[in-house]
């Protein structure tokens, strides 16, 4: 198994497919602790050798051999480690072979549930895509903290922007990932990444929409909807997977939360600062649910004025 | 692997060898001529390569040029220049909401190297460099546009202002996607040009979105 091939044996990808590289890098460790106390030894020999009666000669070849040695498992180790780094690369190739049609098609499903779970349903253990939408999730992420005047003040917008996404995507993966091994789900951890991370095209959709038009109740009707329906697809589908009502429960209930939770945070995280500037221009008087609508009916001019300057600021 | 552990070289043989970069179009004679040559020589030489390269981007037609003497020159300088003009005076004043130079130039690299990843994997023939090239040196439209968006903020801040940054930006943005994709999308297999596009257009649009969010303190 320490052939190194690139070829990846379908069947056993999730599993097995990282441990050759590691033994191979375990050989080379072995190897190069070997080679080191031969060389060692070697050295230690011929200097006495040489010491004794080969004179310069014989030293100068000793040398000039430990260093052609040197030279030559230098070499071999840079090799190895630039085929280990391509050979890494090509573990990945198998989750990225996917048409755009095919693309197009799993988008539009991620929010349709299926109705049929007491099949195993297929889940496309590809990554591009979910690859493609945290990448889109950042960038609406980004434009949401711009135009709500987000001040970061220990971090960046970037780093915040792509360490929420990631790792959400990553942690709750993981996570779930866990959860179904412990609750005896068919699931591999690509696919789980596959899962998670087609669900956020609700997410990507939701945002996008609400970022740009401010209304509360269209975000919880968003919410609800969009959200709702790639949660209940990814809930369909794990159950399809699973045994027994106590484990699908515990699986489909922790999905559904953290899901769910996710967007709500994504919306209320980044429209903070929007909100406390219209809270402190309107006064103590209002009742909190008619703070947060932009379209308030009668207000002062100065208020109107301020709210303004304070939009024409952001841009 | 045992065959390697007692191989030894004699006293006699000298190690030798020659280290070739295998896109690299220099012949060995004039690696060595160009050892004896001044230094303004060299320096005027690769000043035109990358002068040349960056009248490619802007009048983007199908050569190879790009692709086949690739250099990392011209992106650092775009990428430097970037930085330095979008870094928001931020030294005194109290909210950083403007990106730093650190953030920028991570953001160009950083993207670049996951560009470049997603296109190898979907079976591109081109090498990384030579992507990283290409989508480096398409920086520089961007970097037009953030000069003219420089100017324009200095005559004022309004909406007229915001309208005409907007065009620019957006112009700008739509020929550094038309570029890179000119060169990038060729070395695609045909029916898989959009999954490789689409990262090229989200990485754009973010470079488009700080350049047009750009306000100076």
């Amino acid at each position: 198994q320490g052939g190194g091939s690139a070829v990846i044996d379908m069947e056993n990808m999730d599993d097995t497919s990282g441990s050759s590289f590691e033994d191979m890098g375990e050989m080379h460790q072995r190897m190069k602790e070997e080679e080191e106390e031969e060389a060692e030894g070697e050295a230690g020999a011929g200097e006495e050798e040489d010491g004794e009666f080969l004179g310069m000669k014989g030293l100068r070849g000793q040398l000039g051999r430990q260093v052609a040695d040197q030279m030559w498992q230098a070499g071999k180790r840079q090799a190895s480690r630039a085929f280990s780094l391509y050979a890494n690369i090509d573990i990945l190739r198998p989750y990225f072979d996917v048409e755009p049609a095919q693309v197009r098609a799993r988008l539009l499903e991620s929010m349709i549930p299926v109705k049929m779970i007491n099949f195993p349903q297929k889940i496309a253990g590809e990554l591009y895509g979910p690859l493609m939408l945290v990448f889109t999730l950042v960038a609406i992420l980004l434009h949401g903290m711009k135009t709500s005047d987000t001040i970061i003040r220990e971090g960046t917008l970037m780093g915040t922007a792509i360490g929420t996404c990631f790792g959400y995507w990553l942690g709750v993966s993981s996570f779930m990932y866990f959860l179904a091994y412990l609750c005896n789900a068919q699931i591999t951890m690509v696919q789980m990444l596959s899962l998670l991370g087609y669900g956020l095209f609700g997410h990507c959709i939701t945002l996008f929409i609400t970022y740009n038009i401010h209304f509360h109740s269209l975000f919880y009707i968003f919410w609800l909807v969009v959200g709702g329906l790639s949660t209940l697809r990814m809930v369909a589908v794990l159950v399809s997977r699973t045994v027994g009502h106590t484990q699908r429960l515990i699986l489909c209930g922790t999905l559904a939360a953290l899901h769910m939770l996710f967007l709500l945070y994504l919306h209320f995280a980044y429209h903070k600062v929007v909100e406390g500037i219209l809270d402190t221009l309107e006064g103590p008087n209002m009742p909190p649910f008619q703070r947060v609508a932009r379209d308030i009916p009668v207000v002062s001019n100065a208020v109107l004025n301020t709210t303004a300057k304070a939009i024409a600021l952001t841009l | 692997f045992p065959g390697l552990a007692d191989v030894s070289i004699s006293q006699d043989i000298p190690v030798e060898g020659e280290i070739t970069v295998p896109v690299g179009s220099h012949s060995p004679d004039e690696d060595y001529s160009t050892l004896d040559e001044p230094v303004r020589d060299t320096i005027m030489r690769d000043l035109k390569a990358v002068g040349k390269k960056f009248v490619h981007v802007m009048y983007p037609r199908k050569s190879s040029a790009l692709l086949r003497d690739w250099d990392l020159w011209g992106p650092l300088v775009l990428c430097v220049s970037l930085a330095l003009m979008l870094q928001g005076g931020s030294a005194d004043s109290k909210d950083d909401g403007g990106p730093q130079f650190a953030e920028v130039f991570v953001i160009i690299w950083f993207g670049a190297v996951v560009i470049t990843l997603n296109s190898k994997l979907l079976g591109g023939t081109i090498s990384f460099f030579q992507s990283l090239c290409v989508l480096g040196y398409c920086v520089l439209p961007l970097t037009v546009a953030m000069l003219v968006c420089r100017l324009v903020l200095l005559a004022g801040s309004g909406t007229i202002s915001f309208i005409i940054r907007l065009i620019v930006v957006v112009a700008m943005f739509g020929w550094s996607t038309l570029a890179s994709t000119a060169f990038l999308a060729d070395s695609q297999p045909p029916n898989r040009k959009a999954l490789v596009v689409y990262p090229i257009f989200l990485f754009y649009f973010v470079i488009s979105w700080m350049i047009l969010t750009f306000t100076p303190q």
